[in-house]
Formats: C-alpha cells, structure tokens, sequence
C-alpha cells in the first residue's frame, strides 16, 4: 500500500468541521431536537468534535450517539472471520429528534443503508440527514450525503483513509493505492 | 481475536480469550434487548434446528428468543411425538437433518458425547445444550457473565457450588470455565452427590455447607432433581433441606453477604428457601435474562464469517 496524496491535513480538518456545523444549523435552524449519531468507529470521534463546535456555536448541546452497525451488515456471511462489536450507544430517545448522521468516508452507501436500519429499529426520528468527511463515489445504492466535507473522485484501486488523533494519533486524510492483485 | 472453532461443546480446554470475546460479545446483545425492537437481521437466512432429546422448557426457549431475536428460521425437534420414538438413531436423524441445509443445530441429549458425535458427521455448526451428565457450556458462560456483571472480574472470587454434583453439567462447566477465568472453585453436597475423584479438577470439597458459607463469595445451588431421591442418594428432601438448604438464617451467621445464584427452575424450600431465592442478593432473573444475550453472541460469533 503507497500514499499518493494527503489531501487533508489537521488544519483543513478544523475548518471543514466548522462549515459543517453552520450547514448543520443553518439547514436545521438552530439545535431544536437536533441530534448527532456518529458511525462507529471514526464516525464516533467526528461526531464528537462536531457535537462539541457545535454546542460552541448554538450555546446547548446536543444529543450524541454511536452505532455499530456490524449486527447489520449484508455481508456477514461472507466475511472470512466476524468482526468484533463495538456496541451502540444511544443514550437518547430518538423518536421525534432530527438525526444528523456521521460517517468518514461515503463509498459504496451499504455502511448507511445499515445505520438507517438500525436507527429506526430504535424508534422513529422526526427525520434523518447524512453527513460525511468524504465523499468518493462509487454507490451501489441509491444513497446521497446531506453534508459533505470534500468530494474526492476516486479509482476503485484507490483507498481513502481517514486518519483522527483518537484512533491513528495524527488527523489526515490520504489516499492510497492498494497493491496491485 | 475470532473464537477458534466452529462448535461450542464445552468449556473444557477453551481458552481465557475466547470466554472474554464471548461475554464481551454478549455486552452487545443486552442493548438489543434493552431496545424497542429487540431484533437485529444479524443472521437474516440462517436456519436453526433445537434438536432437544431431553425435556428442557427454559433453555429451549432462551436458545429460541437468542435466535429469533438473530432474525434465523427456527425449526424446533422434540423428541415426544417425533420419528426418534419409532427408533431412528441419532446418526440418521442428523443424515435428514443435514439433507434439509440446516445451518446450525443446538442440541440437547441425555448421553454424554452426543454434541460432538454430531459435530463429526454434519457440517452445520453445533451447540451442546447439554449432553448427560457432562457439560452445558452456556450456561456456565451466562453464570460467568452474570458474576463478572456484578463484581467486574472473576480473578480471585470464590465460588461454591451446592447441590447434585455428580449428575451435574451445570456443574463440570462451570468448574472449568471458572477456573479458567481465576476464580476458585469448591463443591458441596452430599457424599452420595460428589464424585469421588473431583479434587482432581482443583476444586475442594466441603461436606458441611455451614464451612462452604463461611468460605466463599458466591453460591451457585444447583436444582436438586426430585427423581434421584428414588436411587437413595439422599433420604429425603426434607433432609435434604435441613442439611443443605440455602436458607436466611445460615447465611446470616455469614461473615459478608453471599451473591446467589442458580440455574433454575427452582424447587422451593427444597435446596434453596424461597426468602434467598427473592432476596436482594439473588442474581436469579439475572442470569435468566443474560442466558438470551449469551445464547446470541454465541450463536452469532459461530454463525456469521468464515465465509458461510
């Protein structure tokens, strides 16, 4: 695996975090039922320093919440060993909140249609929003981002990796070529 | 670390990781249960036989919601009424069972091996719900869950169990994946009841429950099983009581508090008197409800990956 390109570095992070926490406000009118889900695992640590600008920003936090959404994967049959859980930590009562959903990178859509599923199974959000650090095309679902930090045109022998201090102790993104065969 | 093979027959020989990927597992599963919508599409396609040659109304129905609660096909096979009374062997019920693209069977058997015998002529993963008198490995995983829950480790609690030993899957289970974990282990019962050889497994023995009291953390008392007072093992179950039951007043000549366990169902002021069996420090319901969440992570970390 090589890098090609760091197309985000820590600085650019910040400010693309900031825009989307006045998109998320503006769009929503302030943080009225407002609530921020990250998808585990970097989705979780987004979700964080976003919740965090913007209770900043608004004055009043806001409600926060995980999801591991691997009991909902379409792929657990083929996967050559079952991922580890991480569990779901909604500590909220989602019915009738504004779901703000958070991912890194927005590839294929499975990741959200899962999240999606698994949110409803617990309760019924007044409505759900995507937003993603990334988005890198390539859907196979008939998925789009609400919220978006970069859009990054991507070949499928590229990967994008999201690189946050909590998980990779450095915040970058990069793009990488995987090994040929 | 994925869990190493493709069945769960005992907890013999399981490694200290595994049993920790198996209760860490099950952490997931309590927050499906505490959800409005206590199903996740986990195993969506997966067809489950309970194959029970033995009656077992509660670990039946906690294996049953686990896997409903997974999204499998359940096919539940008991045995009154079904072809094994016509005196098809095992062996050839599995051959059917296996012609009808069964992807995992929980089995309960009254002789001992009977999990593992099927495990070598089927290809669909097996769980032992019990075999004979040797082992019933998950509900010694959901003891041990329920133990860890309360006291946040295993490492150096001791643990006591009272009753029918000999007769006991229960019992062996828990007597290895306790000590596997590092917690100390001791029996007490009647002599009839204890296997002669038991120290072997590291565990002491105590005649007297009033000593097994003084000593230990936890008591797992096990059902004293009506039908062997008919072989004599012990006179009668009112003896039974006045030797060995749990009641309030033994424990309260206790040092500290003792946590009570057992894996049900209960006869009542037979080895466990009803006040102890409610009381505050029974984890009795507990470990009802944790046998669901035990019996998915289970059936979901055997289930899902390698490929299937």
């Amino acid at each position: 695996m090589q890098v090609k390109s760091k197309i985000i570095d820590e600085k650019d992070l910040q400010r693309t975090l900031l825009r989307l926490a006045h998109e998320i406000l503006e769009r929503n009118r302030g943080t009225e039922s407002l609530a921020l889900v990250g998808i585990k695992t970097r989705g979780e640590y987004l979700a964080r320093r976003l919740g965090e600008i913007i209770h900043n920003i608004g004055k009043k936090p806001i409600g926060l919440g995980f999801l591991d959404i691997t009991l909902y994967r379409d792929d657990l049959r083929e996967l050559s060993s079952q991922p580890i859980l991480k569990g779901t930590e909604i500590n909220f009562n989602v019915n009738g909140k504004k779901i703000v959903l958070l991912d890194d990178v927005l590839f294929t859509g499975r990741t959200v249609r899962a999240a999606l599923d698994e949110l409803v199974d617990l309760g019924r959000p007044a409505s759900i929003q995507l937003a993603v650090l990334i988005d890198r095309g390539h859907r196979e679902l008939p998925i789009k981002a609400d919220y978006v930090g970069k859009n990054v045109p991507t070949s499928l022998i590229e990967q994008v990796k999201v690189l946050l201090k909590e998980v990779d102790g450095e915040d970058a993104v990069l793009i990488v070529q995987l090994e040929e065969g | 670390m994925p869990i190493s093979s493709r069945h769960l027959l005992g907890l013999e020989g399981i490694s200290k990781e595994e049993i920790n990927l198996i209760l860490d597992t099950a952490t997931t599963f309590r927050e499906v249960l505490e959800r409005p919508i206590k199903k996740v599409p986990t195993l969506q396609g997966n067809t489950i036989v309970n194959l029970f040659f033995e009656n077992s109304t509660r670990t039946r129905i906690s294996f049953e919601l686990a896997e409903r609660r997974l999204s499998a096909d359940v096919v539940n096979f008991v045995v009154a009424g079904s072809s094994v009374a016509k005196g098809e062997t095992l062996k050839d019920t599995a051959r059917n069972i296996e012609a009808m693209k069964i992807d995992m069977v929980v089995i309960r058997h009254p002789s001992p091996g009977a999990a593992l015998f099927l495990s070598r002529i089927v290809n669909a993963n097996i769980i032992n719900a019990g075999d004979g008198t040797h082992e019933h490995p998950t509900q010694a995983l959901l003891d041990i869950y329920t133990i860890r829950e309360k006291f946040g480790k295993l490492e150096g609690l001791h643990v006591c169990i009272i009753g029918d030993i000999s007769h006991s899957r229960v019992a062996l289970s828990n007597i290895y994946g306790l000590q596997i974990m590092g917690a100390r282990v001791s029996v007490c019962g009647p002599k009839t009841l204890i296997p002669k050889d038991i120290e072997r497994l590291g565990v002491r023995v105590y005649n007297n429950v009033e000593e097994a009291i003084q000593d230990a953390d936890i008591l797992n008392v096990l059902r004293i099983q009506l039908e062997r007072q008919d072989h004599s093992f012990f006179p009668s179950t009112r003896e039974y009581h006045k030797y060995f039951g749990i009641t309030k007043e033994r424990l309260d000549r206790a040092k500290k508090p003792l946590t009570i366990m057992h894996p049900g169902p209960i006869n009542r002021d037979v080895e466990i008197s009803a006040d102890v069996a409610d009381g505050a420090n029974s984890l009795i319901l507990q470990q009802v409800l944790n046998g669901v969440a035990i019996r998915m992570s289970v059936l979901y970390l055997l289930g899902t990956g390698e490929g299937k």
